[in-house]
């Protein structure tokens, strides 16, 4: 079998182990690094993201695939780096300013991460000036923000205002999620993207980048 | 006297157990508590503080001391002083869910964010729903800045409702106002912790973390008499072992820290045994509300709290469903059977959609129903002049009926639960002619009866002055120069 094939289905095994030894033999053979990327350690991810969509697995799976995922990615990735291969994007998440709901957020971090992007986490409580400084110091494309309070939802439209005044929008994207907000609150203040879930966040990014 | 069903999850040694491990969590492990005052205070009594990584270790005997000062019961009054709780015992009492983040409009059917003419609407059900004894500060009007969004749920449901609440604060300082419109309804401190009219929810972090804001709202509440109820919330699974009995030690482990806080700061302060824990649904990343397992946790802590003697609170008989459909009625019913069945003594649920975060009118006036029919059954099977039998059966042989026999007449009303109409009973044909009303359109009526119904709150017009003043002085400081409405 193909040593990409066996990469993506050790990923779905959730094989920490065989995926980095099989990473490791793919780089030795000299398979191109953005080819070991794609056809293996991300085509295993996109297995299972739908597997989980179906109900056919469920989260701990996921997260085990992720994981394995990762083993792979960590030898990848500098290859990727010195090659000035991109890496899928670069996310900046956090709960905003006066929420300290974090489950949800922490979940979707490491989802993405699982899914192949980088994520730089500021943790809860964040103000809108961290992310921005964050996202720009950091060279970052997203911005994804998560709130669960009536009281805390405003801050998300701090961050796009700012945004927009200071002319970063083609640079930084925001994405919003958690119970108190809703697509039509995205829309209503400008924010890029609403995500309701991991794996829906996961989707949006996979289809813009 | 017939025996008041309860039903058991656990075995006493199981019980122990789980006390035991939760203890050893409590002196080995320890706890993360953002707050140094009540590092400091813990530190007092002997616990081992680690001030900069915000840790404490607790000992045995301060929490044997704790345990040993919380009151094995309390009652509430509402906002004329009458008595409406007696939280002893297997006393069950209703209260809607709370803190809901949206409410499904009972006119167009669809979910948004509540304002004040709906919470206006919510406190007049609330006056008139029977079965519910207790209002909560349901959902957060959204027309108002967020900084006085949880004194100002409190305020409209103290001026339209004569009903104690249960409520909480957003932050530290939300507590200040929060506390004054009490005051100016009981006058002195004194009075308020005579008799008590709120509940606040104060939530531990799962797992094993306090925050800032609610050490500060306990050590607050704990000065002024404020009644507690400590809502743990491991998510089974996630944020929790998997197992019942592992979610069980952390909740256990989460409640008895805040009961330390609460005690060590003033011993006696009334408190209820609460929490909303859930387990993790693996497949849709929630935390349901209305899964079998997460009502066994609840029932089964509401035991670990009675084998200590205190009263309890959970929030179950409520639904994950989004709309007022078969799920939300199957969910709500299961819940609020088992925590009456169970003696849970504040159940907090009624009224409550899509994981606590869309309160429904329509569906609150069919939970009071809900909650109007398990209380009829926690009065049990008593017999009443039923024996000897042999007259009453000759009286029916003879009569042929008992419709008017003294004993029905006497009965009737006592024996058999009587739900409003939005439960039907009529037969087909009748329904057909009274116009095949659905339940979701028989709940608008009912909502629209009770709307008519209502009687305006009877607080004395100096209260309501004084609760109004202190409620613009505190919106003015947020910039709000007059309330809505
Ligand atoms: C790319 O960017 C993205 C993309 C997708 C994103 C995203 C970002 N962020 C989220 N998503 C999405 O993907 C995630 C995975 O599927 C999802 O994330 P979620 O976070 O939605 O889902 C998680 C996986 C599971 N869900 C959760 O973790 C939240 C569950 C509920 C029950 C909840 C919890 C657990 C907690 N709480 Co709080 N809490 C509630 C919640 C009820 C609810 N309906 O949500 C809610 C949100 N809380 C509420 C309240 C009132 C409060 N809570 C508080 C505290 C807590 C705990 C600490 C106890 C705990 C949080 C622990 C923690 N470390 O996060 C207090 C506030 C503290 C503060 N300042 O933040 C306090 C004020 C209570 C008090 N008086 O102390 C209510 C909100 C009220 C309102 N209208 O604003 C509430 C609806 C419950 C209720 N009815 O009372 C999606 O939304």
């Amino acid at each position: 079998m193909n040593i990409l094939q066996q990469i993506s289905d050790q990923i779905d095994l959730g094989d920490d182990e065989k995926v980095y030894e099989l990473t490791t033999t793919a780089i030795e053979q000299k398979i191109p690094v953005k080819q070991i990327l794609d056809e293996g350690l991300l085509q295993g991810m996109n297995i299972v993201g739908r597997k989980f969509k179906e109900h056919e697995i469920f989260l701990p799976e996921v997260l085990m695939a992720a994981k394995a995922m990762n083993a792979g990615m960590e030898l990848v990735k500098p290859l990727l780096l010195s090659g000035n291969v991109p890496m899928k994007a670069r996310v900046v998440i956090g709960t905003v300013r006066g929420d300290l709901h974090d489950i949800g957020k922490n979940l979707v971090g490491v989802m993405l991460k699982g899914a192949g992007f980088e994520i730089i986490d500021l943790g809860n409580d964040v103000t809108p000036e961290r992310f921005i400084e964050t996202a720009k110091a950091e060279g970052a494309q997203f911005i994804g923000m998560s709130a669960l309070l009536t009281t805390t939802m405003p801050v998300m439209k701090e961050v796009v205002d700012r945004i927009r005044s200071e002319n970063l929008e083609d640079k930084i994207r925001t994405l919003i999620g958690g119970a108190a907000v809703s697509k039509g609150y995205a829309e209503e203040i400008g924010a890029t993207a609403y995500c309701y879930d991991g794996s829906n966040a996961i989707d949006y990014l996979n289809s813009v980048i | 006297m017939g025996i008041r069903p309860v039903i058991y999850f656990l075995e006493n040694n199981l019980i122990e157990k789980i006390l035991s491990e939760a203890r050893d969590l409590l002196c080995k492990l320890g706890i993360t508590l953002h707050n140094r005052e009540v590092l400091e205070l813990l530190s007092g009594y002997g616990a081992t503080i680690d001030q900069d990584k915000y840790h404490v270790l607790f000992t045995n005997d301060i929490i044997d001391k704790a345990l040993g000062s919380t009151p094995a019961s309390f009652k509430l009054y509402d906002v004329l002083g009458n008595e409406t709780h007696d939280f002893s015992g297997t006393n069950s009492y209703f209260t809607p869910g709370s803190a809901a983040i949206n409410i499904l409009d009972n006119r167009t059917n669809e979910i948004r964010k509540p304002n004040t003419a709906d919470y206006i609407h919510f406190s007049k059900l609330m006056s008139g729903l029977k079965y519910i004894a207790s209002t909560s500060t349901a959902f957060i009007p959204a027309d108002v800045p967020g900084k006085i969004s949880d004194s100002y749920r409190l305020y409209l449901s103290l001026l339209y409702c004569e009903k104690p609440v249960v409520t909480g604060a957003f932050t530290i300082e939300g507590f200040e106002i929060m506390k004054d419109l009490q005051l100016a309804i009981r006058g002195t401190k004194e009075a308020l912790v005579a008799k008590p009219l709120t509940i606040f929810s104060c939530c531990p972090t799962s797992p094993l973390k306090f925050s800032d804001v609610t050490s500060q709202n306990v050590v607050d509440c704990a000065r002024f008499g404020i009644p507690v109820e400590f809502i743990s919330m491991p998510l089974s699974g996630f944020m929790a072992p998997v197992t019942l009995v592992g979610s069980l030690i952390q909740h256990t482990a989460e409640t008895i820290s805040g009961i330390v806080i609460s005690q060590l700061t003033n011993p006696g302060t009334p408190v209820l045994y609460g929490g909303s824990p859930a387990i993790f649904d693996m497949r849709y990343e929630t935390t349901p509300m209305g899964a079998i397992e997460t009502m066994m946790i609840d029932c089964a802590y509401n035991e670990i709290g009675k084998f200590l003697n205190i009263p309890t609170q959970a929030y179950i008989s409520l639904s994950d469903a989004k709309s007022l459909d078969a799920q939300a009625g199957l969910e709500s019913s299961m819940g609020a059977t088992l925590a009456v069945l169970s003696g849970i003594n504040n159940i907090s649920g009624p009224g409550m959609l899509d994981f606590e975060s869309c309160q429904s009118l329509q569906k609150l006036v069919l939970d009071n129903e809900i909650c109007g029919m398990t209380l009829r059954m926690a009065r049990g099977i008593e017999p009443k002049e039923d024996f000897p039998s042999i007259p009453l059966f000759q009286e029916l042989l003879k009569e042929k009926h008992l419709l008017i026999s003294k004993h029905t007449r006497k009965y009737i009303r006592e024996e058999h639960y009587f739900p409003g109409r939005i439960i039907n009973r009529a037969n087909l044909s009748r329904w057909k002619e009274e116009g095949e009303l659905s339940l979701t359109a028989r709940a608008n009526q009912e909502i629209e009866r009770l709307l008519k119904e209502y009687q305006p709150s009877r607080l004395p017009e100096d209260s309501i002055k004084e609760l109004t003043r202190r409620m613009e002085d505190e919106a003015r400081l947020h910039g709000m120069d007059k309330l809505p409405g």
